[in-house]
């Protein structure tokens, strides 16, 4: 599936790195193919019925996001200060993954408000800080999409504000009076709705670990890319 | 006009157009009236039962569309891994067939 | 003590070099008060402002205007190249961050100087009748925001499509600061007015500027340099 290239220079263990990602990702995919068996084996929930069922994906993905988030901004705080380049590399990919697992938190969840609360959206504290935090990482994005030369380190800056941003968004419910559920649902969970809820998660995150990999690797194969064009030009 | 200025107004000027849908709050639904009260008006207790929304088509499109997004994704990833891969056989293979210089 | 020296030195040269054509100040001040108009005419009904406008309006108007003016004052940098001949000055870099900062700050206190009479005086709003408060969310609000506009107007200066690119990078990250000050505004507006409210607001501004001045003051460095 992922042919080595010419990468005759890189050392075993990164090979072997290489390999762990299609291994993970095959994991995740069997688990998400039970998955369902689960969701729908797991006892409804007495106010909502059907639609909390949403919450199994909808709550796991914005716990990942968060993650992604956090690894975005670490990856560009040692690009930053530590000058690794493979720190930036991560940076771009957790970037991106974060924008996708946000894209998923923001559609699931008006799916499930609009049953639940009548409305599709809603200006809350929850809902505008994760929206503000998507838009953080977008423009990161087109930071880096657009900015030219130079772009990588201003864009590192930019994923340093979107990681602070993370506990804001995770806090506000508590904080503010909000229609969102508040953190205490997950920890409070009853056995039948704690087992899929955390399965969920646990396939999440490998599937996130997995296709953050191959998503580096990308952009390793890019530099290495950059690096042949310009060994051309002598 | 410089350039920079130029889109700044058009920002502002979209921006003031899309504003008023920014600050509006969600309607509060209005209850279904088979009637218009227009002779007189009928007090009631409660408001009449409106259409409960159905919830399987929600959940069935909230479901549907992760796994469409993560296939795309890792179909997009896939994709350019592909071409990049080529690009860098192609061009390392011009580095050491016959090096210009 | 060399910092406060130097942040000194820093912000003369940028007041003293506006003040003799004050090109970005007049600019400024025209385009906040055009923005005020036009979210004036946008949210009137029956000759009458809506309700809440006010405070949103006010603070719109400070977040376009003040990205206006961060455009401007750097680019006015990068043409002469100035920028690049401070970073290779042996002056500190914090110290230099803090001057633009308040170079940018004194300029947006003077365009804030007039347009906060504007709004009261088209919404028939008494943003005075709480001075104390209302000076705390609008200095918290404005350094808020310019401390994380300086950041990114400096950082864009050598960068492609910095136009857009700033109010991009700008607005996501602004938009608590706004929030903030549009709900602690709109707390003094009311008609029962709820100062608690407004100072609970207030807390969460000066929040955020310790965030995001400390973030600043941490990337300006690594972010600026070569």
């Amino acid at each position: 599936m992922l042919n080595e290239g010419l990468s005759a220079r890189s050392p075993k263990p990164k090979a072997k790195m290489n390999r762990l990602y299609p291994l993970l990702l095959l994991v995740a995919a069997a688990m998400f193919a039970y998955a369902p068996f689960m969701i729908l084996a797991a006892p409804y929930e007495s106010t909502m019925g059907l639609i909390q069922k949403i919450f199994y994906f909808h709550a796991p993905v914005a716990m990942t996001m968060f993650v992604s988030a956090f690894v975005c901004g670490i990856a560009s705080a040692i690009f930053l200060f530590g000058g690794r380049l493979g720190a930036d590399r991560v940076a771009m990919a957790a970037a991106e993954l974060t924008s996708i697992l946000g894209l998923i938190v923001l559609v699931t969840g008006p799916m499930w408000a609009r049953k639940a609360w009548g409305v599709w959206w809603q200006w809350d504290a929850r809902l505008t800080s994760t929206l503000v935090l998507w838009l953080i990482f977008q423009a990161y994005l087109l930071l880096r999409r657009f900015g030219g030369p130079g772009s990588d380190r201003l864009a590192a800056g930019v994923a340093l504000f979107g990681m602070a941003n993370v506990p804001f968004v995770y806090w506000s419910v508590n904080v503010w009076r909000t229609v969102h559920p508040t953190t205490t649902v997950v920890p409070s969970l009853q056995p039948g709705m704690r087992g899929p809820f955390w399965y969920c998660f646990l396939a999440f995150v490998l599937l996130y670990v997995s296709v953050l990999g191959v998503r580096t690797r990308l952009e390793k194969r890019r530099a290495e890319l950059e690096a042949l064009y310009l060994a051309v030009e002598e | 006009m410089s350039r920079g200025t130029r889109l700044l107004a058009g920002l502002v000027l979209t921006l003031a157009l899309a504003a008023p849908a920014a600050f509006a709050q969600q309607p509060p639904s209005r209850p279904q009236v088979s009637d218009p009260a227009q002779q007189g008006f009928v007090p009631a207790d409660k408001l009449p039962q409106q259409e409960p929304i159905p919830a399987a088509p929600l959940v069935a499109f909230a479901y549907a569309f992760v796994w469409i997004v993560v296939f795309g994704y890792l179909w997009s990833i896939w994709r350019r891994l592909g071409t990049v891969e080529r690009e860098i056989q192609a061009v390392s293979k011009r580095v050491t067939s016959g090096g210009r210089g | 003590m060399r910092f406060v020296e130097t942040v000194w030195l820093v912000t003369r040269k940028d007041l003293l070099i506006e003040a003799r054509s004050k090109e970005i100040l007049y600019t400024t001040l025209f385009f906040a008060v055009s923005c005020v108009l036009v979210f004036a005419f946008g949210f009137v009904r029956e000759g009458r402002p809506l309700g809440d406008a006010a405070a949103g309006i006010l603070w719109i108007a400070i977040a376009f205007s003040g990205t206006l003016a961060l455009g401007r004052a750097f680019e006015r940098e990068r043409q002469s190249e100035t920028l690049r001949a401070l970073m290779m000055s042996p002056i500190d870099r914090p110290a230099l961050y803090v001057g633009k900062l308040c170079g940018v700050l004194i300029l947006l206190a003077a365009v804030e100087l007039i347009v906060v009479p504007l709004v009261g005086l088209m919404f028939q709003a008494p943003l005075f009748a709480h001075p104390v408060l209302m000076i705390g969310l609008l200095l918290t609000g404005t350094v808020g925001f310019a401390a994380v506009g300086t950041l990114f107007a400096a950082m864009l200066v050598r960068a492609r499509s910095r136009d857009v690119l700033l109010p991009v990078l700008l607005y996501p990250i602004t938009i608590p600061v706004i929030i903030a000050g549009v709900r602690g505004t709109a707390a003094l507006l009311q008609a029962e007015v709820d100062e608690p409210m407004a100072r609970a607001w207030l807390s969460m501004l000066v929040f955020f500027d310790v965030v995001f001045v400390t973030l600043a003051l941490w990337t300006f460095e690594p972010v600026m340099t070569e």
